[in-house]
């Protein structure tokens, strides 16, 4: 499969999302009626809408996510139409608001929180790392926690101190959670349903820098194949089950672009950034495989390594500070397993071990396109 | 009110003062000493004597009533001397034992009805096993065991928990997830003075006061935090103050006195039922042993202090007030002792029993399903188990 999609000159616009869009609309076989453009935020609204009124047990709460509809909007609206006990204001205590979602799971709710930033998710670090990915595990199942957590994360918004981080590795690195980052439109909107839906703890990872990109999807025949064609909340078709089943993203990466020299391994904020720089090797005629890790917890080795067999080479990239950190834990792996097919170290492509830079020093810190394609330059091309 | 979760339950606090014939001050502020009913010679204090002001009135509880919550804690009391014990023999890996406050773990547990929940901590062992949970199961922390035992969801009791105050959030939750589905249920969530200082204990008092919820919290103030007194907890001048500004109301009660206790925590389980919740309860009491079999208490507290509090205890003095009450007959007496006896032997040989864990355990409860990196490593320690039992199969068989 080719991707005729380019980026913008950010490098933000989504081909994966471009090819998702494809895949939706011959599912589907809607292709007749185009799709109007829809942006991230929009599909995580939507499915935030869908999942409540699927069930009556999914509650929203959160700092300023009622009337405001969240700092960035995402649960725009949803008080309005659910009412204030099914999206609410809490007061403002991270803890409080983890701590709270636990209780209201192990007693039946499938709460779904907000943590108003990345940086600001880490008073709840006790809740989440003492009980939220131990709970399921100490009481040997007795105790479920159908809960989200929603953290607007990453860079590449200009943010000022403490309102970017990259923080899944904190989270990745910890037992019992469930850790994703979605990069795509139709990606946000299933992911986000299959979050709600898991009975174990999702840490759900919104790249910031991605709400408001915008991608044509068709957004109800998405929900449709979420929900087996009822949009009643009533149980889906054995059909609709199976097509939930078929667009399943937990534990599946995806190849977003398909490519036979060397193989770049993204996900959230980065996948744009690495289906540019497989855009601009493709000018120079080198020609990039690009693979959306999707969920960072369960990783999906197989598809990675599928990937990396193929082409021999790979560069794994994240906007995280590399030490010790997911990126690492994906070259490893990769490595441990693709060894004999492997032509040249893996290599990564990571945000410098440094405290998250200023506004003014983000672009020297994040992978940028040249930096991605000076490491597949590094990759023993010499015979 | 615009609170979003302000359900119908909700009453307002003034209205519930006005109830009672005070103003919202003195209903919210704890009263002047603690809510006290028995001396410590086990007679009914004089009505003047008992701490109660006008508003602040508790209704006695039935002797019948009295004598159950009596057995129960006499064999509160045989449990932690045998749990010690059993720590002592290396029967169990530790105990913080709630010795010398068996009035307050007995209340906590048969303040609740049926479907009411409760939260303790590691020192709330006699309550979780008062409200119903089998006494071996219960310790299952202790043992040194990697799960908590009991079902959570089955006796309405979440796990005994250590990160201090961690709990009292899930308590606010599960009242909260109640009152969504316009259930009745109260929950009971438990710390010590010294977790007070923590930042969960504010965001959970502040959530339930803000959402109104149905929750009584209850702090035994046992005086120290392992070594450390009170006063270097908190300048407030008591536990029971900082509810009023939550917005809630504060109670003080003899943590030794088995008869207040029941009668303050009943009432304020029947007002956060009625929608007036949430309330504080803080209970006076003493912690006789160390903090665990782990500590030296003699490092930070004189024995004098010990003593002064011997002479307090929860136990005698409900033995002397049924005695008194012609309700307490040695026959009585005998089969009460045989009960806790026949608990301490059940502890006993439920602790003795060697448990061998099975390792895949390890693997089994991380997640719902486990994940494919689970499934790998599971399978390179069921391997490597298997190496080891055919080495030493052939080593026996040499
Ligand atoms: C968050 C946290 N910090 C520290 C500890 C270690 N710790 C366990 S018990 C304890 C003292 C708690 O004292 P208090 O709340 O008065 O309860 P008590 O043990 O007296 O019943 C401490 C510091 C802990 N369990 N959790
Ligand atoms: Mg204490």
């Amino acid at each position: 499969m080719t991707v005729t999609t380019s980026s913008d000159a950010n490098g933000n616009v989504s081909t994966a999302t471009a090819q998702a869009v494809r895949e939706t609309a011959r599912e589907s076989e809607r292709q007749s009626r185009p799709a109007a453009p829809v942006t991230l935020a929009k599909a995580l609204n939507t499915a935030l809408a869908d999942a409540m009124e699927a069930s009556g047990d999914v509650v929203l709460f959160g700092e300023d996510i009622g009337t405001l509809g969240g700092v960035f909007r995402i649960t725009d609206g949803l008080t309005a139409r659910f009412g204030e006990h099914r999206c609410f204001d809490t007061p403002l205590a991270e803890s409080g608001i983890v701590g709270m979602a636990v209780g209201m799971a192990m007693n039946g709710m499938r709460p779904v929180v907000e943590m108003q930033f990345d940086a600001f998710a880490y008073p709840a670090l006790e809740q989440i790392f003492s009980h939220v990915a131990k709970m399921h595990n100490r009481t040997r199942g007795a105790v479920r926690l159908p809960m989200v957590i929603r953290i607007p994360y990453a860079g590449g918004i200009g943010g000022v101190e403490h309102h970017c981080d990259s923080s899944e590795s904190y989270y990745a690195h910890t037992p019992g959670l469930k850790v994703y980052a979605p990069s795509t439109v139709a990606d946000a909107y299933r992911m986000l349903r299959e979050a709600i839906d898991s009975d174990d703890p999702v840490v759900f990872l919104e790249p910031k820098k991605l709400y408001w990109s915008k991608d044509a999807v068709d957004l109800d025949a998405l929900r449709a194949a979420y929900d087996g064609g009822s949009r009643s909340g009533a149980p889906g078709t054995p059909h609709g089950a199976a097509q939930r089943a078929a667009q399943r993203t937990e534990g599946r990466a995806v190849v977003a672009r398909e490519g036979t020299d060397a193989t770049l391994i993204a996900y959230g904020p980065s996948v744009p950034t690495a289906l540019a720089a497989a855009e601009a090797a493709a000018a120079e005629g080198r020609s990039l495989e690009v693979v959306d890790v999707r969920t960072i917890v369960p990783l999906d080795d197989e598809t990675l390594c599928a990937s990396v067999r193929k082409t021999g080479r790979a560069v794994v990239i994240a906007e995280t500070p590399g030490f010790a950190s997911v990126a690492s834990e994906i070259t490893a792996r990769v490595q441990e397993r693709c060894f004999h097919s492997l032509a040249a170290p893996v290599l990564r492509v990571t945000g410098f071990d440094v405290p998250y830079p200023a506004p003014k020093l983000e672009e020297y810190f994040l992978p940028s396109v040249d930096r991605i394609l000076d490491a597949v330059d590094d990759l023993q091309w010499e015979a | 009110m615009s609170t979003s979760t302000d359900g119908e339950s909700a009453v307002a606090l003034d209205e519930t003062a006005r109830r009672f014939g005070i103003t919202l001050e003195d209903y919210l502020l704890p009263t002047h000493g603690s809510i006290r009913i028995l001396a410590e010679n086990g007679e009914i204090r004089p009505v003047e004597e008992q701490g109660t002001a006008p508003g602040h009135e508790y209704p006695m509880p039935e002797l019948e009533d009295l004598k159950d919550a009596y057995e129960a804690l006499v064999v509160g009391r045989r449990v932690n001397d045998q749990n010690s014990a059993l720590v002592r023999q290396g029967r169990m890996a530790v105990y913080p034992s709630s010795h010398g406050q068996e009035a307050c773990q007995v209340a906590a547990a048969l303040c609740l009805g049926e479907g009411d929940w409760m939260f303790p901590t590691y020192r709330d062992s006699v309550a979780v096993m008062t409200k119903g949970v089998d006494p071996v199961e219960t310790m299952t922390l202790f043992r040194g065991d990697w799960h908590g035992g009991y079902d959570p969801t089955e006796y309405r009791v979440g796990i005994q928990c250590t990160p201090l105050t961690t709990q009292l959030l899930h308590a606010v939750g599960v009242a909260h997830a109640a009152k969504l589905r316009g259930e009745d249920t109260v929950v009971l969530a438990m710390c010590g003075d010294g977790a007070t200082s923590e930042g969960d204990f504010h965001e959970a008092l502040n959530f339930a006061a803000v959402f109104k919820l149905p929750v009584v919290f209850f702090v035994q103030n046992n005086q120290y935090a392992i070594s450390v007194p009170l006063a270097h907890q908190t300048a407030a001048p008591s536990l029971a103050h900082k509810a009023v500004g939550y917005g809630m109301a504060g109670e003080r009660v003899d943590g030794n006195d088995l008869v207040a206790l029941l009668a303050v925590l009943r009432r304020a389980v029947r007002l956060a039922r009625d929608g007036s919740g949430p309330l504080l309860v803080e209970a006076h009491t003493y912690r006789m042993q160390a903090h665990t079999n782990a500590d030296d208490a003699t490092r930070y507290r004189q024995d004098a202090e010990v003593q002064e509090w011997m002479a307090k205890d929860p136990v005698t003095r409900m033995r002397a007030y049924l005695a008194g009450q012609g309700a307490l007959d040695d026959g009585e007496e005998e089969r009460i002792a045989a009960s806790a006896e026949a608990v301490a032997a059940a502890l006993r040989d439920g602790l003795n029993a060697e448990v061998a864990p099975d390792p895949q355990d390890l693997f089994r409860y991380v997640f719902t399903e486990p994940t494919p990196q689970l499934r790998e490593q599971s399978a390179l320690l069921a391997d490597e188990l298997a190496r080891t039992a055919a080495d030493s199969s052939e080593e026996a068989a040499r």
